[in-house]
């Protein structure tokens, strides 16, 4: 033989020329995608691409009907992650250093004050995309056939998203932090509000048992810096991604995302590549119980993930990372002075994102820091469970009574809410008028539960008149999205110093 | 079988040894959680003593109100003695200003009177008047751990 006679050094000279295509080739086995065969290979046998479906639905590919905000909260949460480790080069959490080791980062770390930037940008963004999300998933109906666990998951990834933007804020160790801090723990210790007047404090107190474990002792000290470190960068972003990971994994089981039962769509998925055609009949190869790929719902109107999907997904990556980039070059994350125990802000605001919370907060400690934030999660996440109508999936608002019940509910709920806050701002609650008014029913009866009340009872209603959970649902949402808006405004622009009402911040007294 | 059989069916040897393992699962699990979350909380917290020595009282003379920020109270004294009221607030925790009415907390708006009593905002429960006794060296001291009664007033200027 021809081969034995080769000697080995000539062997690896002929492996090193070849190295650039045998390298190349172990890693894409199916070849170039250069036919649907082998673009159908690279789809399902790329880890990171298996994810996807080897064909997508051409609704899915629309960019109206998604916006591709999932996809954007995503993204960020890669940013905010890489721009994370990098932080954690510089960064030591310990109250002696945290403060100075993100001053560094500001200032004197090359790419600090930038990387900096776009991890709390992009962490906030996550913010409102994931809401953004949620708020597309909700009004085109995507919680229902199947994919009811799905939402759950989802508000499991939202709570979690809340968190880890709270814990983050809490690192730098500047005033900020502090005060979040002894905010945070005397939230976390409301109960106590309801034990006491149970008087059941002294056996059962669940408030100071929660407080004491966030801060690891009374006050925030060095045991709660490292305790909200290892909440942030560890216990945290595991639970997320392993959350996430499970979104992703039912959104494919559940068979992608949903699509309207009288999908047309716009171009000739022919033209795009599609390899399903009408005018052929097609025989299942294997049949596996359970869902299988969408072989007999509307396979004439997918296409190859690869390349459709893909390019589709790298323009919003590109989107997104360029609108964080400029975003963060030009807006630089805030830095409060050091902490100061003994000097709270005033007035002591949190971050934007929970200036409604702190309203709610100003009316009645437990109830709004626990008690209503709860049933606002309990709430969203009963919705496919409350609301089973099967009909009008994969469409904005479902109908045009369901665009219409949206936007009644936001009339109204926007006046019924900003009635509620005019009354406080100008009247003041129950304490104002009564002064020796029992707690008992400040915390039970107070603007918060009675807006709260409302949503319900305008959900009912609304079920009532139109015979339609579907409905209700869009209404509830609709009041819960309201709320988050119009109390966040309130929150932001219109409290000044003692938490008073100012109408703007140029109005603030001088002390 | 019938329902009936079914019904009246023995609960048998491994019946009860399935049921008893997964008991013993559920409780040693909880225990062990138990166990975990009581490690959070160290026997010891290095903090400062709830109860602090604040001073002779020639430091407080009638008529004077005085702030102890580190401490966290305010301390009044008057013709009828002198007492302690906590400058953090029963809301959510920040400090409390003194003004001419009573304090106002800066974070939420609460308000309280003089003695402490919630005039208005989300505070649950008045500001705690603390403990407040005399050291054998002749310092006054105060318990931020213990609350008395609003009016009690230490007699110290006979």
């Amino acid at each position: 033989m021809e081969n034995s006679k080769e000697t080995g050094i000539k062997k690896l000279l002929e492996n090193i020329k070849k190295l650039k295509s045998s390298m190349a080739a172990s890693y894409i086995r199916e070849g170039k995608p250069e036919s649907d065969m082998s673009r159908a290979a690279v789809m399902f046998n790329n880890f990171f691409l298996h994810f996807q479906g080897v064909k997508t639905h051409l609704n899915t590919l629309r960019p109206t009907y998604t916006f591709g905000l999932g996809l954007i909260a995503l993204f960020l949460l890669v940013f905010t992650t890489i721009s994370g480790f990098l932080l954690m080069i510089y960064y030591n959490p310990s109250i002696e250093h945290a403060y100075n080791t993100v001053k560094d980062i500001r200032y004197v770390v090359f790419g600090g004050d930038l990387t900096r930037n776009i991890h709390k940008w992009a962490g906030e963004g996550m913010l409102i995309f994931v809401i953004l999300h949620m708020a597309r998933v909700l009004y085109t109906g995507s919680y229902k056939r199947g994919r009811e666990f799905n939402w759950v998951i989802g508000i499991v990834l939202l709570s979690l998203t809340f968190v880890l933007n709270f814990t983050g804020y809490l690192l730098p160790w500047d005033q900020l932090s502090y005060w979040a801090l002894v905010i945070g723990s005397n939230i976390a210790q409301s109960p106590k509000e309801i034990t006491d007047i149970l008087g059941i404090t002294k056996f059962f107190d669940i408030g100071g048992f929660q407080k004491e474990l966030l801060l690891g002792g009374t006050i925030p000290g060095k045991e709660t810096l490292t305790r909200v470190y290892f909440l942030h960068i560890m216990l945290l972003p595991l639970f997320l991604f392993t959350f996430l990971g499970a979104h992703f994994w039912r959104v494919r089981k559940d068979g992608g995302l949903t699509k309207p039962d009288d999908f047309v769509p716009s171009i000739s998925p022919e033209k795009m590549g599609g390899i399903f055609t009408t005018h052929k009949t097609y025989g299942l190869m294997a049949l596996a119980r359970g869902k299988t790929p969408a072989v007999d719902r509307d396979v004439e109107n997918t296409v190859l993930s690869w390349p459709h999907l893909l390019r589709a997904e790298t323009a919003v990556f590109m989107l997104t990372l360029a609108g964080v980039l400029i975003y963060s070059y030009f807006v630089s994350a805030p830095l409060k002075e050091l902490a100061a125990p003994l000097i709270p802000e005033n007035p002591a605001k949190a971050p934007w994102y929970f200036l409604g919370l702190q309203e709610l907060v100003s009316y009645s400690a437990f109830m709004g820091g626990i008690a209503l934030p709860s049933l606002a999660l309990l709430g969203l996440g009963l919705i496919p469970y409350l609301d089973r109508e099967q009909d009008h999936v994969g469409v904005w608002f479902s109908s045009r009574q369901g665009l219409y019940v949206t936007i009644t509910s936001f009339i109204v709920g926007t006046a019924v809410l900003i009635g509620i806050l005019v009354i406080v701002i100008n009247f003041g609650w129950f304490r104002n008028w009564w002064p020796d008014v029992p707690q008992v029913l400040i915390t039970l009866v107070n603007p918060g539960t009675i807006w709260v009340a409302f949503t319900i009872a305008w959900s009912v209603l609304v079920i009532n008149r139109t015979d339609s959970t579907r409905m209700g649902a869009l209404a509830l949402f609709t009041l819960f999205l309201l709320s988050f808006l119009i109390l966040t405004y309130v929150g932001t622009e219109l409290r000044g110093p003692n938490w008073e009402f100012y109408w703007s911040r140029s109005q603030w007294p001088v002390h | 079988m019938s329902g009936e059989t079914q019904g009246k069916r023995k609960f048998s040897r491994r019946d009860f040894l399935g049921l008893a393992t997964i008991w013993a699962a559920v409780i040693s699990g909880f225990t062990v959680l138990a166990g975990v979350f009581r490690m959070t909380k160290a026997n010891v917290y290095y903090e400062d003593s709830k109860k602090f020595k604040i001073g002779k009282p020639e430091e407080f003379p009638i008529g004077t109100v005085k702030q102890l920020d580190e401490k966290r109270v305010f301390i009044f004294a008057s013709n009828d003695g002198l007492h302690a009221i906590t400058s953090v607030c029963t809301h959510l925790g920040c400090i409390v200003a003194a003004t001419d009415w009573g304090f106002q907390c800066p974070c939420h708006g609460s308000q309280f009177n003089s003695d402490g009593k919630v005039i208005a905002g989300p505070a649950p429960r008045p500001l705690p008047w603390l403990e407040v006794s005399r050291h054998v060296d002749g310092n006054l001291m105060v318990d931020a751990s213990k609350e008395v009664k609003p009016g009690t007033k230490v007699k110290i200027y006979l």
